[in-house]
């Protein structure tokens, strides 16, 4: 079994972003895989650590440091990367169907059994890709997976609900987003990050994979939310309790 | 009469070519809170609105839906294959509906099960979905958040069809009474049969929903352990609000999933929001920032939540939490 799993380059999850009008400032901004990637790349380990897959890729759309994303990928476990070069922003200009559309086509070469992919990036907050993929390859999809197990071709999930969880069962290849509970991602050590600097990377052009990358939304302008005015600090219980009722009146 | 006229012609000049299929979320019983704020985005984009209410023994759900104030037309599809949101089946559902009808606006409360389904939708009818929707600027332009809701993005699309998800925290819930929408069958769809529903697995509660709750009180890392969230429960229940939590307190295995406030879990705005243990990270803040009134109790007085919160109180939650429920 081969496993492909996806994976983004975003504003690392702790920097407070500085808006501008035309979207968020990414110059000299810290930039990491983005936190749900990760744990879509522990998944695709294990599976591999289980004897399930033999093969894990990586495949990441992006910039030239794009690569330094596939290779923490590496280093974390995946056999080799796929990288579709682009300059386009990817919170705004590349957007998920043409994302998806892409890797539509990186399946359809590498025909993996099972796509793992993050289930939103925390820099666009779409929450797309995955389901635009699976909708492309008319594949099943998994979405905000917290388990999953596979036998004999057949994946049980237990994808994370409103109201608690629910587990399906769907035949392979399947489309799957990891969500937060679906495992712990591992560190990557020193020899691992020097063993995935041997580590193939193949360098695609989008231009070569015959898929229109039109962006489909148009970015009016990016305005900072409300500011909420500045609170109080109360010295004791009582005081709250008297703010709440007569200041707030919410109780 | 000429009033009247005049009134609706002008309503058709402005959104002379909208028309908006709302796909309902449901009990079983009634319509989600989520669905009503759906349905007062739909009537702000203008146009006829019809609800797309699917699912075996719905026959109610079809008929509340009618009555909901703005509703035109309520699509109902009776079959089993939709009794659990599987994505592949609402879909095949959705876009057979499209095909018949040509709406120029399909929208969906934000929820899993829309998340879950609209890019699906997407895929198939090769459009890009506006997800988490705050305001309807016109029928084409959008207002939603990215990077945790510290930027909010005017957006527009020149996509045929527009499909949305919109946070129901953004939007007014329609009122239950005064719509006089007609029930039809929707057209049968084919059953996709790729994947198959095994079991689910929800806490029940007597608490009010989460997401819909006046009043919601969460817990974080500073609660210690799951049986301290009793402190909680006992204040909840006394403002007859809802228990939420952060990701520390989910992840450390405190409270179940579900009670996840944040970027990541459920998006909330009650009247009143009070923080207790959290510390206040980007990603919390994401999911609460927009309540009405924010109260943050910490010991720690360095704390971030502090910056957002209206009234903080710098104080052992173990001391404090007890006393507050004992003097409200």
């Amino acid at each position: 079994m081969k496993v492909l799993v996806a994976v983004k380059r975003v504003v690392d999850y702790a920097v407070k972003v500085r808006v501008t009008p035309t979207g968020v400032d990414l110059n000299n901004v810290k930039m990491s895989m983005n936190p749900f990637c990760e744990i879509a790349v522990e998944e695709s380990i294990r599976l591999k650590e289980k004897k399930l897959a033999k093969e894990v890729v990586a495949v990441s759309i992006g910039p030239k440091q794009a690569q330094e994303t596939l290779r923490t990928a590496l280093a974390m476990g995946a056999d080799r990367g796929i990288h579709i070069e682009t300059d386009l922003r990817l919170d705004q200009e590349l957007q998920p169907l043409a994302v998806a559309k892409l890797l539509a086509k990186v399946v359809e070469a590498e025909k993996p059994d099972v796509v793992v992919l993050g289930k939103q990036s925390i820099d666009s907050d779409a929450a797309q890709t995955g389901g635009f993929l699976a909708g492309l390859l008319n594949y099943p999809q998994a979405t905000f997976a917290s388990k999953l197990d596979i036998k004999d071709k057949t994946a049980t999930v237990t994808r994370e609900t409103d109201a608690g969880v629910e587990t399906i069962e769907a035949s392979l290849p399947l489309v799957l987003t990891a969500d937060l509970r679906l495992n712990q991602p591992r560190y990557a050590t020193l020899p691992n990050i020097m063993k995935a600097k041997k580590k193939p990377i193949e360098t695609k052009a989008i231009a070569d994979l015959g898929v229109d990358i039109t962006p489909r939304i148009q970015v009016v302008n990016v305005v900072d939310p409300p500011t909420r005015k500045a609170g109080i600090t109360v010295p004791d219980v009582a005081t709250l309790v008297d703010k709440l009722k007569n200041e707030a009146s919410v109780i | 009469m000429f009033q009247t006229t005049l009134r609706t012609l002008s309503s058709r000049v402005t959104s002379r070519f909208a028309s908006t299929l709302v796909v309902a979320e449901h009990n079983g019983e009634s319509l989600t809170g989520g669905t009503l704020s759906a349905i007062t985005a739909a009537s702000k984009i203008g146009g006829d609105v019809t609800v797309l209410v699917a699912g075996s023994n719905s026959a109610n759900v079809a008929q509340a839906a009618a009555s909901v104030q703005g509703v035109k037309s309520v699509l109902h599809a009776d079959a089993a294959q939709f009794d659990h949101s599987l994505a592949e089946e609402i879909t095949s559902l959705v876009v057979t509906v499209q095909k018949a009808s040509n709406f120029t606006h399909i929208v969906a409360p934000s929820s899993n099960i829309s998340k879950n389904f609209l890019p699906r939708v997407g895929a198939a009818l090769d459009v890009s979905p506006f997800t988490d929707v705050l305001a309807v600027v016109d029928e084409n332009t959008f207002q939603r958040p990215m990077y945790a809701g510290n930027a909010i993005a005017t957006v527009t699309s020149s996509d045929a069809v527009k499909l949305l998800t919109v946070r129901p925290t953004g939007f007014d819930k329609a009122a239950t009474t005064g719509g006089a929408g007609a029930v039809s069958a929707a057209p049968a769809a084919p059953v996709a049969g790729l994947s198959r529903f095994v079991s689910e697995e929800t806490s029940s509660s007597d608490r009010p929903d989460l997401t819909s709750a006046r009043v919601v009180v969460s817990g974080g890392r500073g609660m210690k352990s799951g049986e301290n969230f009793a402190l909680l429960n006992t204040l909840a229940d006394k403002l007859k609000g809802a228990v939420g939590a952060s990701r520390a307190a989910v992840d450390a295995g405190f409270v179940p999933n579900e009670l996840q406030v944040g970027q990541t879990g459920k998006v909330v705005a009650p009247e009143l929001y009070i923080a207790v243990g959290i510390s206040g990270a980007i990603q919390h803040l994401a999911g609460m920032k927009d309540s009405k009134t924010i109260v943050a109790i910490n010991k720690d007085g360095e704390a971030p939540i502090f910056q957002v919160a209206d009234y903080g109180l710098v104080e052992d939650l173990f001391n404090a939490v007890p006393e507050l429920t004992e003097k409200i």
